[in-house]
């Protein structure tokens, strides 16, 4: 393997690990301020224990979040020194923003959250949750900012520094390998940076995929409770309000989908061309359902729809969406490879596509897993809605409940191949269009260093991932305990003699 | 604002922000380093509960330094993480292996488990505090540059015995600064014995910081000559050893608050020093010094930095305001509940 497929492996498995823990957080965080909010609302003992398990559940995933997260903030220098040195001018802002606004907030109510519980009023620890919860989504969207922006790069201009002198280069500048020591991209336009044309389609994306993650933790570990007729109260009021939240950012989800898409349409055909496999530009373009593509021979195998890739996109059945075969255009061609014939141009096309049956299969995993679980939700709330849900006698009833135990995997699975879809079909550039991830990588550090690396890391996170599911087993074993005895008198005092839920 | 202010406020504020890390995430580390050498379950517990509330906070700092010295000085980030890459993959995995370690703990009662997370914590720590003085000490030294300011050494060669005398020292100073944390958070037994410690570790610390001293002064020329040329620096130096040597004095008056100040102050002195006697260098090129990172050639735009400055004048008020509140809801000594770690 080359350096830098090595590179991008180590930096594909630290994220990915990474990536597990932050939705939860997210997610979670929104439910626990739903929760504790029915505690200080109806006065109700039960919410305030469940607030508390939640609360376990949550330290255990912002814990490891935290831990594989510094990681990350270190890994664009460590493996990626060239694309550093190139836009660190706006990369390193948002990053930095994230710091300061996001992770502080979040790490210093977190003590109040976890640690407060006999040391503040319960308003005060009510707001040190919001706050946590807020944070998390925080962090989200300077992270999502900085990415999307690596998609579709605004508000910078190139410049370089010819005998001490800065010259600012056209914007159709073309960087080339011998560039890369002088030129750099700097920023114009702080918020045509940050709210750049990808930035909202993807953050409300990314932060539904979480609210998903977190909704269908508490779906999932409730209908285990159900199955298994212990703490039959706290599960059927947590499996409501997991539902609920659930069943809303299912729902958006499918309408911040088809945003996202036409984003991709319009800033990224390339991308979106490759992610359903149209290699040949045809009116009526079909979308496939699932199945596989033949990159030899340039086709995809499964069953298709017939026009409906061209109304999703163009909202008409007639425009034909562009396929791989004509882009990137000549023009993009001619610039960047100036000696090259027309001739050429097929072969030289095909080193601008990225990998397309890798990201077809990671898209349409996406696609398939969130429908299913929109289909899940819809059919719950069904029963729930005819009073079926919590009928555990009911054979029906329980098949729903064991679906609903592994629905939590999910979200994981449709977050884990949307970013893989997002990033594989970003390729071959790191900043879409402008800088090519083989140009980006460090130059002084070795294959081996990176295999090193890689094995250390595969070593400690696969240990880690064992005790996150072992300690998890063990809370969900250990399940909600009255905590009423252990509150302070300000706590006490919220507790209502007939509660009203 | 003109060109040179902007660069000298962030070499300033990256420098508060690492220094911010040092004070905070010091003890943390220290704690960590000193929690094999108590027995007793109830006093490990103790140890970890000290830092339980603040220790996930503390490490902010490193990262929003990271983040501020991407952003304010690519050149250097990208030089520094490159060149280093082993060495930082090792401090990335101990720092994970003791923040987990914190929170897996006590979450069973197996006596190995526990062990094993023990070990965990404490090697983790111990590492961390190492390697982030070895990075340092190399830093001061100077690191072989090339004319694209890219790392040209290897990473043996950053195991040089100057780097390591600094790694020691700093896992001496850490473990000192954690001891005095944990005499300010604990009472009776445990009081006893971590106040037994704290004189032996000032020694050993004092021995080790001049130890160091004269290692830089003989094998690191560039920090005699600026010295000469900034007398200026010479005060911060009396000041840092003053306020080392008013840490053993607070803790002999039985003020382990005052002597944590101190020691924070202490921190906070000779990251001055370091930072008045390196500038304007961020990343220095030895054997070739005219391969440098500075303070000019490692930053961002005037643009990027101005924006940056703003986000700190809103960012880090909210940050100091909460870190107090934070530290005062703890304030006092630990002890334990059914939730703790």
């Amino acid at each position: 393997m080359t350096t830098e497929l090595l590179a991008r492996a180590q930096f594909a498995f630290t994220i990915a690990i990474h990536y597990l823990y932050p939705p939860l957080s997210i997610g979670l965080g929104l439910a626990l301020v739903m929760m504790e909010g029915l505690w200080l609302k109806t006065g109700n003992p039960m919410f305030h224990s469940m607030a508390r398990f939640w609360t376990r559940i949550f330290a255990l995933t912002f814990a490891i979040g935290v831990a594989t997260g510094i990681v990350m903030e270190f890994e664009f220098g460590t493996n990626w020194a060239t694309y550093s040195r190139f836009v660190g001018d706006i990369f390193g802002s948002a990053l930095a923003a994230e710091g300061i606004f996001a992770f502080f907030l979040e790490s210093g109510f977190l003590a109040l959250l976890l640690f407060g519980w006999n040391k503040v009023g319960p308003r005060m620890h009510f707001f040190a949750t919001c706050m946590v919860a807020f944070g998390a989504h925080f962090s989200a969207v300077w992270i999502v900012v900085a990415n999307s922006w690596m998609q579709t790069p605004a508000g910078y201009h190139l410049e370089t520094v010819v005998n001490g002198k800065t010259v600012v280069l056209p914007q159709d500048y073309v960087v080339t390998t011998a560039d890369l020591t002088s030129v750099r991209a700097v920023v114009d336009d702080f918020w045509a940076m940050v709210f750049n044309p990808s930035t909202m389609d993807r953050l409300t994306h990314v932060v539904l995929g979480a609210w998903m993650a977190g909704a269908f933790l508490v779906v999932s570990i409730s209908a285990f409770y159900l199955l298994r007729n212990r703490h039959l109260d706290f599960a059927k009021a947590s499996l409501k309000i997991g539902l609920g939240f659930a069943a809303v950012a299912s729902l958006l989800q499918m309408v911040s989908a088809d945003f996202t898409a036409k984003g991709v349409v319009r800033n990224q055909p390339i991308k979106l061309a490759a992610l359903e496999g149209v290699y040949q530009t045809a009116p009526r373009t079909p979308m496939t359902l699932f199945g596989y593509v033949d990159a030899k021979n340039e086709t995809v195998v499964g069953p298709k729809i017939p026009g409906l890739l061209s109304l999703l996109a163009w909202g008409s059945v007639d425009k034909p969406v562009v396929g791989l075969r004509d882009m990137p255009g000549a023009e993009f061609l001619k610039a960047r490879h100036p000696g090259a014939t027309p001739r050429e141009f097929p072969a030289l096309r095909k080193s601008y596509w990225p990998n397309v049956p890798a990201i077809f299969q990671f898209y349409h995993i996406m696609i398939i897993v969130g429908v299913a679980l929109l289909g899940l939700v819809v059919v719950a709330c069904f029963f729930w809605w005819r009073g079926w849900l919590f009928d555990t006698g009911r054979p029906r009833t329980r098949w729903l409940l064991t679906a609903l135990v592994f629905s939590v995997l999910g979200p994981q699975i449709a977050n884990q191949a949307g970013w893989f879809t997002a990033e594989m079909g970003r390729q071959p550039w790191i900043v879409y269009g402008l800088l090519q991830t083989s140009e980006s990588i460090s130059k002084v550090v070795s294959a081996n260093q990176i295999v090193a690396s890689l094995v250390l890391f595969a070593l400690v996170y696969a240990l880690l991932f064992a005790m996150f599911i072992f300690l998890l087993t063990r809370k969900i074993q250990h399940g909600p305990v009255e905590e009423e005895d252990e509150m302070p008198d300000s706590w006490k005092a919220l507790i209502r003699t007939t509660p009203r839920a | 604002m003109t060109l040179p202010d902007l660069n000298i406020i962030w070499y300033l504020l990256v420098g508060v922000l690492f220094t911010g890390y040092a004070m905070l995430d010091g003890f943390d580390l220290g704690v960590g380093a000193l929690q094999l050498f108590v027995r007793k379950d109830e006093h490990r517990r103790l140890f970890l509960n000290s830092i339980g509330p603040v220790w996930d906070g503390n490490e902010v700092w490193l990262v929003t330094g990271g983040g501020a010295l991407f952003a304010a000085f690519p050149e250097a980030y990208a030089t520094v993480f490159s060149g280093f890459y082993l060495a930082f993959m090792l401090l990335l995995c101990s720092l994970i292996f003791r923040a987990v370690a914190i929170e897996f703990r006590s979450k069973e009662e197996w006596t190995w488990w526990r062990q094993f997370w023990d070990v965990a914590f404490s090697a983790g720590s111990f590492v961390s505090a190492l390697l982030i003085g070895v990075a340092m000490g190399n830093i001061v030294r100077g690191i072989p540059l090339d004319a694209n300011h890219e790392f040209a050494g290897t990473f043996l060669g950053l195991l040089n015995p100057y780097a390591l005398l600094m790694g020691i020292t700093t896992v001496l100073l850490f473990s000192m600064h954690g001891a005095i944390y944990l005499a300010m958070k604990t009472e009776g037994e445990l009081h006893a014995i971590v106040s037994g410690w704290i004189p032996r570790l000032i020694g050993a610390f004092l021995v080790s910081y001049l130890l160091f001293n004269i290692y830089t002064l003989v094998d690191v020329p560039w920090v005699l000559e600026t010295v000469r040329a900034r007398p200026h620096v010479l005060l911060v130096v009396a000041a840092n050893v003053l306020i080392v040597l008013n840490i053993p004095r607070e803790i002999h008056k039985g003020r382990p608050f005052n002597a944590f100040l101190s020691s924070c102050a202490a921190m906070a002195l000779m990251m001055a020093t370091f930072g008045l006697t390196y500038f304007p260098n961020m990343v220095l090129s030895n054997p070739e010094p005219a391969h440098s990172l500075t303070i000019t050639n490692a930053a961002s735009t005037d643009k990027t930095l101005g924006i940056m400055l703003v986000i700190a004048i809103i960012g880090v008020p909210l940050v100091l305001a909460y870190t107090a509140s934070i530290y005062w809801v703890f304030r006092g000594k630990t002890s334990l509940t059914r939730h703790s770690y």
